[in-house]
């Protein structure tokens, strides 16, 4: 080709004393257009507004980076004396001695420090138990740890005879011992028509006498017995990040029955559960949360039966559960209102009951859908569990108080607050890339 | 899903305690514990320490009646309550008694339904001002910015003494003394007023406690102390006198030390009685005879106790002023033990 | 069994048909679930009534009407320790209201500011952006917000550093700022309404400017149809307008003798100005920057659901990227912003109850705190909080409704 052209350029002009016989290599971009300086240009400074906008960005960095650097280099770990007046002795900026100092304290609380691994491996069994909720490619066999994660959870990290917790957990035995022998006595009894109706009110009511009033009787007898348990911490042992783990865990658990039990009725064409639905919902999501605990604090006590009285952690959990289950309900409502109009026609077409198109068509699905919100929610509740300081729960906002009211560290500020922010933040933040991850993810699956 | 429930009714079944009945003492008996609501971290008078055992003036009554009453000093259970919570918390019976630097006063006493035992510590509202304000008087203090801790009688005996004083004033009413000592170090306020004890317990811990002045006046009176529920004497007269026998032990010059001692030799028909050789008085409080002598030789007498948390020697450094015996011109005076 | 299956169209009716016939069951279960609740909410009120009779208390809330005796630093109402406890609830009340709404006109900007320069093609400020939005969202709120408020109260100087110092219109101090405040020397006094006072001069300032509103409108619609007539617009109508305005309000303003106050250094603190407090600064910061973070994320999710093709067709249109995002993109992506955004302004107006950790006197420091305190009545004063926020609550979800619908009909 380009023979040619030079071919019919010579035969109509005069001969040249040059005649490229290769082509000439290709000279390096010009140094504005490539390598960081390129980028730059492209990411930095592509216009005026950008590049204004860069060099504040750089001022405020370097700002930061001078106000803070310093105090975080002259830093104190382990100074002779272990108080703050130590620290000023040796170094001028942070005292991270407290830390060193409080470090378990933070975690576990007052909990016994021989006992510690017991609300760790309590943990891992969590980690376990909710791997089959979050990764769908885990073994199914896992979901019996699912199931008996929260016993063990409770006996791990309370002690006391393991009795109790078997006992409880016997309920849903029982439950269905009667209503799987009982059923034919009963309808023999009340008649054909309302056999079954009374069995399951049977079953509850066995299942609700044996856990209000036959399990501590029962546990006690067994424990007398068998003396089987391990050492019994008290609820005022607890704090730390153990406690706001605990306060979460459990307001995020409990809150998912009652959350899908609220969505349902939210939808429900039943007038009046309807209307329970969406003023309950409301009301918990319409108060903050503050106020939720002082009323768990101060006034729950009021409207139970004349004394009883228990425990203000369990009391948090509580109130708590109910608070997370109205957010919950809007989250797995969410997930419902998603699913296409079909699913409901199908389960209908195959002439299944409202129960059990429920159950085995609409919320497997929506539940799938649901779980990135859900995370959020436990994340945002996560957080919420901080506010416990305000009833004099130790949560570690609480113990960085209590911590300063002891004579060797009063006067300590940033170095508590920036300890309590960075463990909420790595926490938050992983469970918050893991839900987006899943997000993604979930995504696909449904293209 | 459904297990999350049923563990919730399990804890219930668990954690459930006895009710609030009149008899407290059975209750505590029973439970093998003292439950003791107690604040949630106030230097020298109650804060966890590194093992988290709690340590302070008003942790060291509760140990007193549970050495009494239990025969151990560590079977406490130590509930933290907030300035909000610790009187229904009281009322509730979540806990069996009250040692959180706690105001005597009159509607506390009547119409919340308490019962003052004593007072473990006589205080007053006081100032702190930082001396390079330059200011000598609270009377010259017109429009200064006043951190308060709350949740207390303090921003009451405040908004009287500006009033009294026709003074303004901008509060700043702060949860926490670590908060409020912080603002008042930052210099977001000039003064920081709170019980006098408190205010030299938090100067104690200043970089520069010299730089900063307790001002004299003393604008309220806060007779610190105890308190149990109304209806139940019994327990109200153990709470009572397992505090009165410590400041009694610092009388008879009875001491953690000497105790075995005194309680073996003493001649001082007084103190024999105290400590249980003759007498008899712990069965008219349901309790054995030896009550006394076990709440003194786990916590040391009253004088021993100040010394400890509180006195001269300690951080906070306070000079037992009306908190003397009335043998030295204090106001600690025991009834007698007969 | 054989009888009812042999007559199904039977007339008679029996018992078992509220179970199993399907025009009954739901009507059935509908009036268990009613009596199941008003059982339980019976049980609940007799054992709160066996109570407070065990306690010796009543359920009564004439308390609101005794002298509360305690001070409250930011008073928007009159108010001394010798009002009422329901006057210092009231202004507590305010005091929330006052920091929600400002919260959350703040929080909405910060909000769209970060989620577009996160998606911006800046690398630093998209980076800096997604360090504040992770940072903020992941970080419990309480904490936020006592680190803001005691990083204002070390870093700021104090007031007594401007002692020989010649201060400004605005001043910084640890313990708040101080702006110009509006002054009328020859002013007409207030308008007393009983429960709070109203300035007369603030009330002649916006009957004012509601008239020179009213009339550059008719100007507008009169220059409008000469325009639709005429095909020219009359000349300098924009200067008519803006006189129509100014010119009364200036008048009014020098008649009132309107000057600015600025604020001075007296004793121990600043006097005159318009003084914001450093807790409220704080909280408004902290309460703005939280919910920013929020907000920032929802926008962002909002951009990124308009299709690219609007922003290309805009840009093919010739209109600049900065006009695209206001004109063209942001009021489509505010159709999916405003619904999460009502949960954030309801986040905001609760979390402001977390005022009390640094001394800022709202709803919950002053009903729900020390009156609480003082007079013992924890079921009155929590339940009077718990509806107040029940309240607010449910009147932001309505406007915010109200306006979703508009926004949404606006599209059809």
């Amino acid at each position: 080709m380009s023979e040619t052209h030079a071919e019919t350029a010579f035969a109509r002009k005069a001969p040249i004393a040059f005649v490229a016989d290769g082509q000439i290599p290709a000279s390096p971009p010009p140094s504005s257009a490539v390598g960081p300086v390129k980028w730059a240009r492209d990411n930095l400074f592509s216009g005026p507004v950008n590049s204004i906008l860069t060099l504040v960005s750089i001022a405020f960095i370097v700002l930061m980076a001078y106000e803070i650097l310093p105090w975080f280099l002259d830093s104190s770990w382990a100074p002779a004396e272990m108080s703050l007046a130590g620290c000023r002795a040796e170094a001028s900026g942070a005292c991270f001695a407290v830390l060193v100092e409080r470090f378990w304290q933070f975690f576990f609380g007052f909990y016994p420090a021989e006992l510690h691994w017991r609300p760790t491996l309590a943990f891992l069994i969590v980690v376990v138990a909710i791997y089959p909720a979050l990764f769908s490619s885990a073994p199914r066999q896992l979901l019996i740890v699912t199931a008996l994660a929260p016993f063990a959870c409770y006996w791990l990290v309370w002690g006391g005879s393991i009795w109790g917790p078997l006992a409880v957990l016997a309920a849903p035995v029982i439950g269905w011992a009667v209503s799987h022998y009982g059923g034919k006595p009963i309808t023999a009894i009340v008649g054909e028509a309302f056999g079954p109706l009374v069995t399951l009110i049977v079953a509850v009511a066995a299942v609700l006498v044996w856990l209000l009033f036959l399990v501590s009787p029962v546990d006690e007898a067994l424990y007398s017995i068998i003396p089987l348990g391990i050492e019994v911490v008290p609820s005022n042992k607890l704090g730390g990040f153990m406690l706001s783990l605990i306060i979460g865990l459990v307001g995020i658990t409990g809150s998912l029955p009652l959350g899908i039990a609220l969505a349902l009725g939210r939808q429900s064409k039943l007038l009046i559960v309807k209307a329970l639905s969406v003023g309950f919902i409301e009301a918990m999501r319409g108060v903050p949360l503050i106020t939720l605990l002082f009323v768990a604090s101060t006034l729950l006590n009021y409207f139970l039966p004349p004394g009883t009285n228990f425990d203000l952690i369990l009391r948090v959990c509580i109130m708590v559960t109910l608070f997370a289950s109205a957010y919950m309900a809007e989250v797995i409502r969410g997930g419902i209102a998603a699913l296409p109009k079909g699913q409901y026609e199908a389960g209908d077409a195959m002439g299944l009951t409202y129960w059990q198109s429920m159950r085995l068509i609409i919320l497997p699905q929506a539940l799938k859908i649901s779980i990135p919100n859900i995370v959020s929610t436990f994340i945002g509740l996560f957080k919420d569990t901080t506010l416990v300081i305000v009833i004099g729960l130790l949560d570690p906002l609480g113990l960085s108080s209590a911590i300063r009211a002891n004579q060797a560290w009063n006067g300590i500020v940033w170095e508590l607050y920036g300890f309590v922010a960075l463990f909420f933040f790595i926490f938050c933040f992983g469970m918050s890339r893991y839900s987006q991850w899943l997000e993604r993810r979930l995504r696909t699956d449904h293209r | 899903m459904k297990h999350t429930c049923i563990l919730g009714a399990a804890a219930v079944a668990a954690l459930a305690a006895g009710a609030a009945s009149a008899a407290t003492l059975d209750d505590v008996k029973a439970a093998g514990t003292l439950k003791c609501g107690v604040t949630t971290g106030l230097a020298g008078f109650g804060a966890p320490d590194a093992a988290g055992r709690w340590e302070g003036f008003d942790i060291a009554v509760c140990r007193a009646v549970a050495a009494a009453v239990l025969g151990d000093e560590d079977k406490v259970t130590f509930v933290p309550t907030t300035g909000k919570t610790r009187f229904t918390a009281l009322a509730s019976g979540e806990i069996d008694m009250l040692s959180r630097v706690t105001t005597w006063t009159f509607s506390r006493d009547t119409d919340l339904g308490f019962e003052f035992v004593g007072v473990a510590y006589y205080d007053g509202q006081g100032f702190m001002v930082p001396k390079s304000l330059g200011v000598s008087s609270a009377k010259e203090l017109d429009g200064a910015t006043v951190c308060i801790q709350t949740g207390t009688t303090t921003e009451l005996n405040l908004a009287d003494y500006f009033r009294l004083n026709n003074m303004s004033y901008e509060p700043v009413p702060i949860e926490t003394n670590a908060e409020a000592q912080q603002k008042y170090l930052a210099g977001a306020c000039d003064v920081y007023t709170t019980d006098a004890s408190g205010l030299a317990a938090t100067r104690a811990t200043f970089e520069a406690p010299k730089d900063h002045i307790i001002l004299p006046e003393i604008i309220s009176k806060e007779p610190l102390g105890p308190l149990v529920r109304h209806g139940d004497n019994q327990w109200g007269d153990i709470v009572r006198w397992s505090f009165n026998a410590l400041v009694a032990a610092e009388e008879y010059g009875v001491t953690k030390a000497n105790i075995d001692d005194q309680k073996a030799n003493s001649a001082n028909p007084e103190v024999r009685r105290l400590l249980g050789v003759e007498g008899g008085l712990g069965a008219m409080i349901g309790l054995d005879d030896e009550w006394a002598y076990r709440a003194i030789k786990s916590q040391g007498n009253y004088g021993e106790v100040f010394e400890e948390f509180l006195g001269t020697n300690t951080a906070i450094g306070l000079e037992r002023g009306l908190n003397a015996q009335w043998t030295e011109g204090g106001l600690q005076y025991s009834p007698p033990f007969r | 069994m054989s009888v009812t299956s042999a007559a199904p169209s039977a007339p008679g009716f029996r018992l078992s048909q509220l179970i199993y016939d399907t025009r009954y069951r739901s009507t059935t279960i509908q009036i268990f679930a009613l009596f199941a609740f008003m059982l339980a909410i019976g049980w609940l009120i007799t054992n709160a009534a066996q109570n407070l009779a065990a306690l010796g208390k009543d359920f009564d809330f004439s308390f609101l009407w005794n002298t509360a005796g305690y001070d409250v630093n930011q008073r928007l109402i009159e108010y001394s320790s010798q009002s009422t406890h329901g006057r210092a609830a009231i202004l507590g009340i305010i005091n929330t209201l006052v920091l929600a709404l400002v919260g959350c006109v703040t929080a909405t900007v910060l909000g769209i500011l970060a989620g577009v320069a996160r998606l911006s093609k800046n690398w630093i400020v998209a980076r800096l952006m997604t360090v504040y939005v992770e940072g903020f969202r992941n970080v419990p709120v309480l904490i936020w917000i006592i680190i803001v408020v005691a990083v204002v109260n070390e870093s700021l100087p104090q007031p007594r550093a401007y002692k020989d110092v010649e201060t400004g219109a605005f001043v910084f101090t640890n313990r708040g700022a101080y702006m110009p405040e509006p002054l009328f020397s020859r002013g007409l006094g207030d308008l007393d309404l009983g429960l709070f006072k109203v300035s007369l001069d603030f009330v002649a300032f916006l009957i004012v400017l509601g008239g020179g509103v009213y009339a550059m409108r008719l100007i507008r619609r009169w220059a409008n149809q000469k325009q639709a007539e005429t095909g020219v617009r009359p000349a300098n109508v924009g200067w008519i307008e803006a006189g129509v305005i100014v010119l009364p309000l200036a008048a009014l303003l020098i008649a009132l003798g309107f000057h600015l106050g600025y604020p001075e250094l007296k004793g121990f603190n600043f006097a005159g100005g318009i003084f914001i407090r450093d807790s409220f600064l704080g909280l408004w910061i902290a309460l703005s920057l939280y919910t920013g973070a929020f907000i920032a994320e929802n926008v962002r999710a909002g951009i990124q659901a308009i299709s690219k093709g609007q922003t290309e067709a805009a840009f093919a249109l010739g209109i600049r990227p900065s006009r695209t995002m206001s004109l063209v993109v942001l009021p489509q992506a505010m159709r999916v912003i405003v619904p999460p955004l009502i949960s954030q302004y309801l986040n905001l107006t609760k979390n402001t109850s977390l005022a009390i950790a640094v001394g800022y006197m709202d709803a919950t420091g002053t009903l729900g705190g020390i009156t609480l305190n003082q007079t013992g009545r924890e079921m009155e004063t929590l339940l009077l909080l718990m509806a107040f926020y029940l309240a607010i609550s449910l009147v932001i979800s309505l406007v915010m409704n109200v306006y979703n619908e508009r926004i949404k009909l606006r599209e059809r």
